[in-house]
């Protein structure tokens, strides 16, 4: 392995997609969404909602196995709705941040260099095509994750700070959060690193590979509606399992990646 | 003064073998489904050399140092390049070699210097003289005042030279430039010719893929033509003037008559042909034609197979009661060359 080659590869697209407008607003726009209007809006709700659907959450916890009830006996009605929405309904919503971080940058790395023309002078490199790959893999994956924990530091601190006056006590982060920020949210930025590296070898443009790999989300959307229609519910154990799936899912796509990203197919396609 | 150099008696002891070709190809082609970009190509070029590659647009110059480079598979034939095989042994041979590609090399939202640094890195130079280096060929490319812009608001000789400039920066051995004079003014083609040259002097081969046949006549050792993926020709600019009859070409400034049909008298003269009068086109203070004898100065174009034609030439117009005092003689450059092939080509088509 050219580590030397690949930190040259990964610096430049770090410094390139830094300067880029398209590639910025989404990973700025999105994480600050999640980390501080979700848990602002959410830790409000009871105060100036006065809780609409309070008959309906009470039917979609009666739905809930024991083990979720149970989680939420030592609450009161309005910090049952907190807990809810902070510490469930938005932890698939979480996830997007490192599936998103990860993607754009991915296509901009890989198809935003096919249609910026610049590929074909670094395929006459000295580089082997899985540097090349793995070079631009880290790009994507390494800012991923460092804003997925960030944002979930700062997720801990708002939805703690803003819910106090409900909760009155420190409820986050639980268990399943650890393990969500730890193990999932790693998992789901290499999938969607795969997802895009898949995509960019056949597309031609940033936008195309941006909207193609943005199918990714889907099941971390089937995860929202599945809890907010009670028929899935993110316990510790499930969460884990869920990270494992992502990471299998994970390696599979990065290694049809790799065998995909070969030069000569890549200047074959034209 | 020794014309006559002794030749060495046939050895028995086996001649040493010749230094290897940096690149050599054998029945080298590549298709893409029904299209043929390059077929049965055999091309040898030596070290030291630099070899200019002709051909019109799709003619397959591209796809030809893809293929030597190691990042396009071939379809059929083999090549050794610098030694290696470009497929097998690619990125060591990639690490010898620098690839002017047509398309642009640094981000736009780059500056020319962090692009420049960018490919010192990747190509293995020296982390310690890195930096040096990046500000040699920003000088040597004249880009050392717009080495801290972005390369976004260059124009496009400056990304050229930019593009070039990265070429050499980690001082290949072997060099492929792909259409390098595209966008550049005058000064800087002249300045990228001399930088070719003394690549060569100190060793470098250069493959030099152009449209440019006024570059490749003044800088090329040897060309080759290549048509629809195919060589046509190969040699020395004027090798190919002279296998493919490309003619001299001879003006002669003479008086004769204004009767006197100058232009038919040479038309039988062997080795001669294309006779024009060329005196209507330029002839300003003719005297009137009604007078026949009155001597008038003529202009005669014409194309000559060897030296002998030439002279036979003039002989017939003195003989005639012509004054010849000038003959201007233009060799066939590769101008004619290309169009001659061209034509051909064209017919057999
Ligand atoms: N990836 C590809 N897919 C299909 N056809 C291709 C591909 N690359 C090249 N070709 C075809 O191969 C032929 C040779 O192309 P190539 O780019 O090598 O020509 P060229 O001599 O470099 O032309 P130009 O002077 O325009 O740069 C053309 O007919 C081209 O259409
Ligand atoms: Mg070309």
């Amino acid at each position: 392995m050219n580590l030397r080659a690949m930190r040259a590869i990964a610096a430049k697209d770090l410094a390139v997609v830094r300067r880029s407008k398209a590639v910025m607003l989404p990973l700025i726009i999105v994480p600050l969404i999640m980390v501080l209007v979700l848990p602002l809006v959410a830790s409000f709700a009871p105060t100036f909602a006065n809780i609409p659907g309070a008959s309906d959450l009470g039917a979609l916890i009666e739905q809930m196995p024991e083990s979720f009830q149970a989680q939420l006996a030592p609450f009161d009605e309005e910090q049952r709705l907190v807990v809810l929405l902070l510490v469930y309904m938005f932890a698939p919503l979480y996830l997007v941040v490192p599936m998103m971080v990860a993607s754009v940058i991915a296509a901009d790395a890989f198809a935003g260099e096919k249609e910026r023309k610049t590929l074909e002078a670094l395929l006459h490199t000295p580089t082997s095509d899985t540097e090349l790959v793995l070079a631009k893999l880290a790009v994507g994956f390494v800012p991923a994750v460092v804003v997925a924990w960030s944002a979930f530091v700062i997720y801990a601190v708002v939805a703690n700070a803003a819910a106090w006056p409900t909760m009155g006590q420190i409820f986050f982060p639980t268990a399943m959060w650890w393990v969500l920020a730890l193990l999932v949210a790693p998992g789901v930025a290499a999938f969607g690193l795969g997802a895009t590296v898949l995509v960019s070898a056949r597309v031609s443009t940033f936008q195309e590979a941006y909207q193609i790999g943005g199918l990714v989300v889907v099941p971390l959307v089937l995860l929202v509606v599945g809890q907010a229609a009670g028929v899935v519910f993110l316990s510790t154990a499930l969460v884990a399992v869920i990270g494992v799936v992502f990471w299998v899912l994970a390696a599979v796509l990065i290694g049809l990646g790799l065998r995909t990203f070969r030069r000569g197919e890549l200047l074959a396609r034209g | 003064m020794s014309d006559t150099v002794a030749r060495a008696p046939s050895s028995p002891v086996p001649a040493k073998r010749a230094p290897p070709a940096v690149i050599e190809t054998h029945a080298l082609g590549r298709r893409f489904g029904e299209t043929v970009a390059v077929a049965d190509l055999e091309l040898r070029v030596e070290r030291g050399e630099i070899v200019g590659m002709l051909g019109h647009n799709g003619a397959g110059k591209t796809t030809t140092v893809r293929l030597l480079n190691g990042v396009l598979g071939a379809s059929s034939g083999g090549a050794r390049v610098l030694g290696l095989d470009p497929w097998r042994d690619g990125v060591a041979l990639r690490r010898r070699t620098g690839v002017a590609t047509e398309t642009p090399a640094v981000d736009d939202r780059l500056t020319g210097r962090q692009g420049l640094t960018y490919f010192a890195h990747i190509y293995g130079v020296p982390a310690a003289s890195v930096a040096r280096r990046v500000d040699e060929v920003l000088h040597i490319f004249d880009l050392a005042d717009a080495a801290d812009a972005r390369v976004g608001g260059y124009s496009r000789g400056m990304k050229q030279r930019l593009s070039l400039a990265r070429t050499l920066v980690h001082e290949p051995e072997l060099l492929f430039l792909d259409e390098p004079t595209a966008g550049l003014d005058p000064v800087a083609a002249r300045a990228l010719d001399e930088r070719v040259l003394s690549l060569r002097a100190s060793g470098a081969t250069v493959l030099l893929c152009t449209h440019n046949l006024v570059q490749a006549q003044a800088l090329c050792d040897r060309v080759v033509v290549l048509e629809h993926g195919r060589m046509v020709a190969a040699g020395t600019p004027s090798e190919l003037a002279a296998g493919l009859g490309a003619a001299t070409r001879v003006t002669l400034e003479l008086t004769a008559p204004a009767g006197l049909d100058v232009a038919a008298l040479l038309r039988d003269v062997a080795g001669v042909h294309g006779v024009e009068d060329a005196t209507a086109a330029e002839g300003g203070d003719a005297p009137p034609p009604d007078d026949p004898s009155a001597v008038r100065d003529r202009r005669l174009r014409l194309q000559v197979d060897d030296r002998a034609a030439i002279a036979a030439a003039v002989a017939r117009l003195v003989n005639a009661g012509a004054g010849v005092y000038a003959v201007e003689r233009e060799a066939a450059d590769l101008e004619d060359v290309y169009f001659a092939l061209h034509e051909r080509n064209g017919a057999a088509a």
